[in-house]
């Protein structure tokens, strides 16, 4: 894994390495060499093994050999506190080498002070996330700080590429080799699937020639077991609760500290609730996740670092960066909904470099023991998922635009070729590059009011240049991509704040309501100034926080593994006991679903007839097709009452059955043209998109001059109330375009299920059954207790109205509450 | 519900006093009676006023107010038509009126029988409006104006417009919130008209002092209206 050092290293670095016990890396070596030959780098490599350090390695040597002062390295994360800990660390070998070298941080948090006397006094080296970086970007003396630039290190390239984030980033990236052409790029990445798409992002043509790839050692393969509860495994059900009396066994014959990741903040509650009702031995447990207060999840991080937790229960908030410690096991609590994901979490347990990583993976229910299975082979395969970077937002590009114009005067042409080295814009269309100048200049409307209201001005040689400085500030004070729900803060009554959590669930509680927060039973007592007041305990039946974010989608990777192990009896004596005997009772009383074919099962049951089609195209998906399909089967009189979409299922119920020809006619391709294009503008899917991309593109505010509040509340102007008016007028507006572009993003799933219906034309299985079918049993399980996520809260928010109505009004409400989307979008405004 | 020979369905009956209105989805109040439309908030060129500031809103907000204001009036043919209040956004809002919005007004004003309540926003109505100007109007015993007043006399009844109500409906762990009209039999409420307007929370500090007990919202939904006793609403945004 490591050799001796190369003589590129000087010697008080070999000094350095080794008086610490360490010898450095082959792939330090290699970054090293990278950096003298002038190359552009991207290193992947799992957690560990020092990727941090294989980046800034080369810019210390050679601040170290030639001092110079002014700005030479600049370090991006995606985390402010990554970027934070990176420069706490960065300086032990700075002060042991007595290097002559100042790094500093500069983010949201850094004191006004101190950011003013960074431009007029840059450090060497300088630790900033992507919206900062957009804000020195936009002053006039940009060219000043970064004009001696040498080096980009972007760490954790993985996480940002795929995001708006990265957008800005990548056009930031293509100012700065404009202000600093003989500055090298340095990437970080985890292990991914799409390599050389990452190249092509990281490089300065979008071509990915000239970037030198670097792999680190892929180490030890982790050790990847899967834990079948003791009690018997559920058929339905996503929390885990089932496998809490292992997982703690586990727990307590484990030395170091142990992280529980789980799927949703609601599902970290509630474990972590049930794990303390369990602790008999009181370990110390803690929570961590998106939404509490950010003092709670330091404290957190701190004991975890300190070696003083023997279990974090945590989402996604501990997927990516800095490394907490002594981490001897990690513990996935339910689904692992895709490859790539997992292997992160696992690999944070990862923390020496020569031991293999230690998982568990506890399935909460049947499916996802399957899934369990898929990803683990996925794993020993070296088969990752995700999805290729799409083509750059329009949006993001408008706000670019804008901070370039506080930067200095330029030239349409000029600014064009630059944004078209930024690999998401590489393919960026001159026509697309002017609407979107004209949007920011005069709002690019088919009808021209706003001529002596430019937000850019043009002097006699064509030059766009900023209007006022007014907008200028502006521009700074809503910079970025990331548009969160409106959030409120939960209070004690003596003052302490917990954290937040999205405005909608607290409209949704009454005075006296309880609910799981931050680990604790609180009984909401009702708003105060912009703050939810709880007091401290309360009933027994707790209604627990639904995040819109929390839920992640399956990949189509994984979803196709499980498919694979479904349609393959050889595999099934791998499986627990339980899981073996389902699939073979299906295969008994039904057919099971074969990879070249979708299966639809029909059967009545308790005075309904179900419809269950194996599609497993994803959730988000079958959540659009239970639309759909409700939708024609009231057209064919069948009387569709309601249906339940799983990641990999999705059970319809009626008053009559659809015969086999009916049931054909029902999943026709087609119907993803005549009724998706209707449904879809309606769709709530496409206002929140809207209302993103109107906020990134600077349409309407978040903050407002003056106005230093950051809750989303703070929006100026209503975004459902511009689509509305824009659709109907100026329907070809270069944001409604954006908006389609983005949703169409985030509609991947919709193109599977395209094709997987294009697919299943003429390969349709359908069964009639007398009663229902082994594998049916989970998805009508889900029936009544679902829990709404995401895109779902909103489209089944109508029918939830409908049925107040109904108690409230009999006579007034519709009798039926699906597959009318009229209806079903009826009270949102 | 619906309207007899007009197409427009699906409104809510309410009474002030011993007077029968329906309010209407679109979001006007209809007075089948006197057959008089009234409607509140129309806030002509809010969308441009926002343009010093550097909102490049898209100007469409007069057009489309205008024509759901025009749809009603083909329909049903109001011997009387009263805008409650704050019709134009501000003093220079109507400067600012594009011809065809221009003309799309004058149409709908050359039906006759207009009355323009004046309101905060628009306290000096432009010479060519047509119709009658004033502060307050009366509908039988029902006193129409702009702002609500503050504490009703004896017998009075009020139709207002100025606040902008709207309710919002706590739903299985979150909610919907919609423009709305708030009366209690004696006062209403009514929403605003207006394509670019707001609302405030028919539990905000201005409605309290004007509906100290129950009283009832009509939700706009996008069919229909939904009413809801004022036990049945969330407190909050």
């Amino acid at each position: 894994m490591s050799m001796p050092p190369s003589p590129t290293l000087p010697p008080n670095f070999t000094g350095w390495f080794s008086s610490r016990g360490w010898a450095p890396h082959a792939h330090q070596l290699a970054m090293l060499a990278a950096a003298e030959a002038g190359e552009d780098a991207l290193l992947v490599a799992p957690t560990g093994g020092g990727k941090t350090l294989a980046g800034f390695l080369a810019s210390l040597v050679e601040l170290a050999e030639r001092p110079r002062p002014g700005l030479h390295t600049l370090y991006i994360s995606p985390l402010k506190a990554l970027a934070v800990d990176i420069q706490r660390n960065l300086q032990s070998p700075i002060a042991e080498l007595r290097l002559p070298i100042r790094a500093e941080t500069r983010t949201g948090d850094t004191p006004p002070n101190r950011r003013q006397r960074q431009r007029r006094d840059p450090p060497n080296i300088l630790m900033t996330t992507p919206e900062s970086l957009a804000l020195l970007l936009s002053h006039e003396d940009s060219h000043k700080l970064f004009g001696g630039l040498r080096c980009i290190i972007l760490d954790e390239l993985h996480a940002l590429v795929d995001s708006k984030r990265g957008e800005l980033l990548s056009l930031g990236l293509a100012r700065l080799s404009r202000l600093a052409p003989n500055c090298r790029r340095v990437g970080l990445s985890a292990t991914v699937k799409d390599i050389p798409a990452l190249a092509r992002w990281l490089s300065k043509d979008a071509t990915g020639a000239g970037v030198r790839l670097v792999k680190g050692s892929s180490g030890k393969a982790p050790q990847i077991d899967i834990l079948v509860p003791s009690e018997g495994l559920p058929w339905g059900g996503h929390m885990g609760f089932q496998s809490l009396p292992d997982i703690y066994k586990r727990l307590k014959a484990t030395t170091g500290t142990a992280i529980l990741f789980v799927n949703t903040r609601a599902q970290a509650e509630l474990i972590f609730q049930e794990l303390w009702r369990i602790n008999e031995d009181g370990l110390a447990i803690a929570l961590h996740h998106g939404s509490l207060a950010v003092e709670q999840r330091r404290k957190v991080e701190a004991a975890m670092s300190a070696g003083a937790l023997r279990a974090v229960v945590a989402t996604s908030s501990l997927d990516l960066g800095i490394d907490w410690g002594a981490v001897d096991l990690v513990i996935q609590i339910g689904a692992p909904k895709g490859v790539s994901r997992l292997l992160q979490r696992i690999g944070r347990s990862n923390h020496r470099f020569d031991a293999p990583s230690v998982a568990v993976l506890a399935p909460a229910n049947r499916f996802e023991v399957l899934e369990c299975e898929a990803a683990i082979g996925a794993i020993r395969a070296k088969e990752l998922d995700g999805e290729p970077p799409g083509p750059g937002g329009l949006d993001v590009l408008a706000q670019h635009i804008i901070g370039m114009a506080c930067a200095g005067a330029f030239l349409g042409e000029e600014l064009f070729t630059e944004i078209r080295r930024a690999a998401p814009y590489s393919a960026l269309s001159r026509q697309d590059f002017e609407a979107v100048l004209d949007f920011v200049a005069t709002g690019g409307y088919a009808l021209s009011a706003y001529e002596r209201f430019a937000k850019l001005s043009r002097d006699e040689e064509g030059r766009y240049r900023i209007a006022n400085k007014r907008l200028a500030l502006s521009y700074r004070l809503n910079v970025g991509t990331i548009v969160e729900e409106p959030l409120i803060k939960v209070r004690l009554k003596n003052g302490r704040t917990l954290g937040e959590v999205e405005e909608y669930f607290i409209n949704g509680l009454a005075p006296g309501d309880t609910f799981l927060f931050a680990g604790q039973l609180l009984t909401f007592a009702g708003i105060r100034e912009h703050d939810a007041l709880c007091i401290k305990g309360g009933g027994q039946d707790p209604k627990v926080p639904v995040y819109a974010g929390g839920r992640l989608p399956l990949t189509t990777d994984l979803s196709q593994r499980v498919r694979q192990i479904l349609a393959d009896p050889g595999a099934w004596p791998h499986l627990p006991e339980e899981v073996w005997e389902w699939l073979r009772q299906q295969h008994y009383r039904s057919v099971l679903p074969k990879a070249d074919s979708l299966l639809i099962e029909s059967f009545p049951q308790r005075n309904r007839e179900f419809l269950v089609a194996y599609c497993f195209e994803g959730r988000n998906a079958h959540q659009t097709l239970g639309m759909l399909l409700t939708r024609r089967m009231e057209r064919m009189g069948l009387g569709p009452l309601g249906f339940v979409a799983t990641d990999y299922v999705i059970a319809i119920w009626s008053v009559k059955a659809p015969n086999a020809q009916q049931t054909r006619e029902l999943f026709d391709e087609d119907m993803l043209g005549d009724d998706l294009e209707a449904w879809m503008a309606e769709s709530s899917m496409l206002r929140r998109a809207f209302r993103n991309v109107a906020l990134i593109a600077g349409l309407i505010e978040r903050r407002h001059t003056g106005d230093e509040k950051k809750t989303g509340r703070q929006v100026t102007f209503s975004s459902d109330l511009i689509y509305d008016t824009l659709r109907s007028h100026d329907p070809g507006h270069i944001l409604l375009r954006a908006t389609r572009q983005d949703a169409a993003r985030g509609l991947t799933d919709i193109r599977r299920l395209g094709e997987a219906l294009k697919r299943a034309r003429g390969h349709i299985t359908f069964r009639r059954l007398e009663r229902i079918s082994p594998l049916a049993v989970p998805i009508l399980l889900e029936i009544g207790r679902e829990q709404v996520y995401g895109s779902a809260l909103d489209d089944l928010l109508a029918e939830a109205a409908n049925e107040l109505v109904e108690a409230a009004m009999p006579d007034l409400a519709p009798k039926q509450h699906n597959g009318d989307e009229g209806r079903q979008h009826s009270l949102r405004l | 519900m619906s309207i007899a020979g007009t197409g427009i369905a699906a409104g809510a009956n309410l009474h002030l006093g011993a007077e029968a209105f329906v309010a209407l989805q679109g979001g006007a109040l209809w007075h089948p009676a006197r057959t008089a439309l009234l409607v509140a908030d129309l806030h002509l060129e809010k969308g441009t006023s926002f343009a010093r500031a550097g909102h490049l809103l898209p100007p469409y907000d007069t057009r489309a107010t205008l024509t759901r204001l025009k749809a009603l009036i083909d329909r049903l043919q109001p011997q009387a038509v009263y805008c409650l209040g704050d019709s134009l956004h501000d003093r220079r809002a109507a400067d600012r009126l594009l011809a065809p919005d221009r003309a799309l007004l004058d149409e709908l004003m050359a039906h006759g029988g207009w009355c323009w309540i004046t309101g905060n926003h628009d306290p000096d109505l432009p010479d060519w409006l047509k119709g009658e100007r004033v502060a307050e109007a009366r509908l039988g015993d029902i006193v129409l104006r702009h702002e609500p007043s503050a504490a009703l006399g004896g017998m009075e009844l009020e139709i207002a417009g100025h606040l902008h109500p709207k309710a919002t409906v706590p739903l299985r762990g979150t909610a919907i919130s919609g423009r709305c009209f708030i009366e209690n039999g004696r006062r209403l409420v009514l929403p605003a008209f207006g394509q670019y307007t707001g609302g405030l929370n028919v539990f905000a500090d201005p409605f309290r002092a004007l509906f100290a007990t129950r009283f009832h919202a009509h939700v706009i939904g996008r069919e229909r209206l939904f009413t809801f006793p004022s036990d049945r609403l969330a407190r909050a945004a």
